[in-house]
């Protein structure tokens, strides 16, 4: 008997944003409880688009436009709510209600009250948006226990860690990218699947090498990618560890990677004070890998100022893939 | 008639050997053109007030050419604006002003240089009408070293002499309004802070507190509204329980006013100007106004509203227009003199664009300057620890 040709698994290329509208979608399928609002999710179809079609399928009461008060935050017993901020940058005005409620509820009831509440938005720099629309707030909620808080890098992460936050039974914070949204990644057949999850807390080991750890989030890995691949030119093999979830952070996954590279740096588009990089930092001198690092830790950042908006100021505060390149050739010695 | 005219100041040209046939010709249409006139406008609706502003307005010829002329440049202005973002000169965010100016001229009109003004990120004409030029402005957009906050601030952020911007976040520059109020109430000279907001704004709690601060402090604060209809691209219907904004101060006395026509705009802003000033606290203006762009460049502005809607404001109720008839059919001026005043408001934004086009970038040491005021110069960290930058105040 002829054996049928077996075609192997159907890759797609997907946007950021399709991936996070498939991740709502599937879950606002899967469960009546969850719901969207914010400001413009609905009739004008997201802000960025990323709630395209929603409003559309599910109606006005999955669906919420809210106006421009974005302090009431519901934490309606018993749904769970999928809020979203235009921009990180906004949550500021909400952020009393996203730590003193949100995050130390569960912890303040010993275990009455929990909240299964998923924050999400753009965060970061865009492009020419200036000093109060580009903070990154990864630090900020990072710091807080109570809080859980993921930052995607590509689609797959996107719909994996979005649809673990929504079904996670505590505050989870999902810091997206809009310059991420429009661009295509492969998703594998397994991420097609309507119950592919990511865990929360766990890295993700992008490219494999011997020469050099570099740890990033979100549009970083992107950039610490695109340095391995010049670098490697030059016989320079770096590890790319994709952190996904910067609280709780795997530390583990970074201190194995640096116990065979033995350097390390980290990237992140944030300012250096308290950041993830000094985190990191922090914790490997705290744990096993400290013993087998052959120079200091680097940290690439975004400059410490407020953005600014003319293009050649902009571009020089933030980490250039060369800023990358530098760095792990400093680290290195070389 | 003209030419007639044109005989005279040709015979003196040559006579005299200058161009004082020009004068002649002004002096004689002066003359003829009426210098005075009063114009009927439209009753505010009042909130806890006994009495409004006049339903009658007097504009004096120049007057209403002046505020023609602002009126106008910053239409142009905007327009130039919207040009250049098309052809991505400008980037990043950019809240277009057009239909709305009557908004900004008519409360210039009524308020002192040495009065201070706050409003939110639709903000360009505002900057113009505190005293930056279209050439700063338009330098600031394509983020230019020319440029009125020097190519850093971009859009939102532009500020002037008792101009406090140019604000990104919603509703938060109210507090901030109040703040100058309290600043003003403080000092003593008798001035007063305009503290503008839109209707998405309306709806922030921030704003509750600031009313109840300036209320129960009576701080020198003029509190506007700018009702455009839509915050973003939700109607005012979608996002207010009421939308009689005017009224929202509660135990704020407050005015709906007719933002579309200048003349009621400055005597609303002048009456609550004289409140403010006489002691008896904030008030609250509504300006029923409209704006032709979406909420920025990235909003087409037709998802939400229609086409006929838009088509409809301009063609019955645009400012400028409104203006320009009122005093062409009060003979106040001539059709040729408004073309003139076109043209030359037409030629100012072509230059400041020549310049907001090519005067260069801002200089990398400018990078980290201006974090801090009055400070010895300190070290800033650049992206990795090699990197040490220079920061001065």
């Amino acid at each position: 008997m002829r054996d049928f040709h077996r075609s192997a698994p159907a890759a797609v290329q997907m946007t950021v944003r399709d991936a996070l509208n498939q991740a709502m979608d599937e879950e606002l399928e899967r469960d009546e409880r969850v719901f969207l609002l914010g400001e413009e999710v609905a009739q004008y179809d997201g802000a960025y688009k990323v709630s395209r079609g929603l409003w559309k399928k599910y109606g006005d009461k999955r669906i919420i436009d809210t106006p421009i008060s974005e302090i009431n935050v519901l934490l309606q017993a018993g749904l769970r709510p999928i809020c979203e901020f235009m921009t990180f940058n906004f949550s500021m005005q909400a952020i009393d209600q996203i730590i003193n409620s949100a995050a130390k509820t569960y912890y303040m009831s010993a275990g009455l009250q929990s909240v299964p509440i998923v924050f999400r938005g753009p965060n970061g720099a865009s492009a020419g948006v200036a000093a109060q629309h580009s903070q990154c707030f990864a630090a900020w909620y990072g710091h807080c226990p109570g809080l859980k808080v993921v930052s995607p890098w590509n689609s797959e992460d996107a719909k994996g860690l979005l649809k673990s936050a929504i079904r996670d039974e505590n505050p989870v914070v999902v810091l997206e990218n809009e310059l991420l949204y429009g661009v295509p990644f492969e998703m594998s057949e397994e991420a097609q699947s309507k119950d592919f999850t990511i865990p929360i807390g766990k890295a993700k080991i992008e490219r494999q090498g011997n020469s050099i750890t570099l740890v990033a989030h979100s549009r970083y890995v992107g950039h610490c990618l695109d340095a391995a691949a010049v670098l490697a030119k030059e016989g320079i093999e770096c590890e790319v560890i994709n952190l996904r979830t910067i609280r709780p952070m795997d530390v583990e996954s970074i201190e194995t990677s640096v116990m065979k590279t033995n350097h390390l740096v980290t990237v992140e588009g944030g300012w250096p004070q308290f950041g993830i990089g000094a985190e990191i930092c922090a914790r490997i001198m705290e744990g096993p890998a400290f013993n087998y690092l052959d120079s200091p830790v680097t940290r690439v950042t975004g400059v410490d100022i407020p953005m600014p908006y003319a293009k050649i100021l902009e571009d020089h505060s933030l980490p250039q893939v060369k800023d990358i390149i530098f760095s792990v050739k400093k680290t290195l010695n070389i | 008639m003209k030419t007639m005219l044109a005989i005279i100041s040709n015979a003196l040209c040559r006579m005299t050997g200058r161009n004082a046939g020009a004068r002649v010709v002004v002096s004689r249409s002066f003359a003829d053109f009426t210098p005075q006139a009063t114009f009927d406008i439209k009753k505010c609706d009042l909130h806890r007030l006994e009495e409004g502003p006049p339903v009658k307005a007097e504009l004096t010829r120049e007057q209403g050419l002046q505020y023609y002329r602002t009126m106008q440049t910053v239409r142009r202005m905007e327009l130039k604006a919207d040009q250049l973002y098309k052809q991505k000169i400008i980037r990043g965010f950019c809240h277009l002003y057009d239909g709305q100016e009557a908004c900004a001229a008519g409360i210039e009109a009524a308020i002192n240089p040495s009065d201070h003004l706050i409003t939110a990120y639709r903000a360009h004409g505002y900057t113009y009408t505190r005293g930056v030029s279209v050439k700063e402005i338009l330098a600031e957009l394509t983020g230019r070293r020319g440029g009125v906050a020097k190519g850093k601030g971009g859009s939102m952020h532009m500020y002037a002499p008792h101009f406090y911007g140019g604000n990104g976040i919603v509703g938060a520059q109210v507090p901030l309004g109040a703040g100058i109020a309290l600043a003003c109430q403080y000092q003593g000279k008798n001035q007063v802070c305009v503290t503008l907001y839109g209707d998405g704004a309306a709806n922030q709690g921030q704003l509750f507190e600031s009313y109840n601060m300036a209320a129960l402090w009576k701080l020198p604060c003029i509190f506007i509204c700018e009702n455009n209809k839509y915050g973003m691209g939700t109607s005012v219907e979608r996002a207010a329980a009421s939308t009689d904004y005017y009224k929202r101060g509660d135990f704020i006395p407050g005015l709906r006013v007719d933002g579309m026509d200048v003349l009621c705009v400055r005597e609303a802003t002048q009456f609550a100007a004289d409140h403010c000033r006489a002691g008896k606290g904030p008030i609250i203006m509504e300006l029923q106004t409209y704006r032709y762009h979406g909420h920025s460049m990235s909003d087409p502005g037709v998802s939400y509203r229609t086409r006929e809607e838009i088509q409809e404001v301009r063609s019955k109720s645009d400012p400028i227009s409104m203006l320009k008839e009122r005093m062409l059919s009060h003979n106040m001026a001539s059709v040729e003199e408004f073309k003139e005043i076109d043209i030359e408001i037409r030629k100012q934004v072509e230059e400041a664009t020549q310049f907001a086009t090519s005067d260069p970038e801002p200089p990398l040491e400018e990078l980290c300057n201006h974090i801090f005021s009055k400070n010895p110069p300190l070290e800033v960290r650049g992206t990795s620890p090699w990197s040490k930058l220079k920061s001065v105040s």
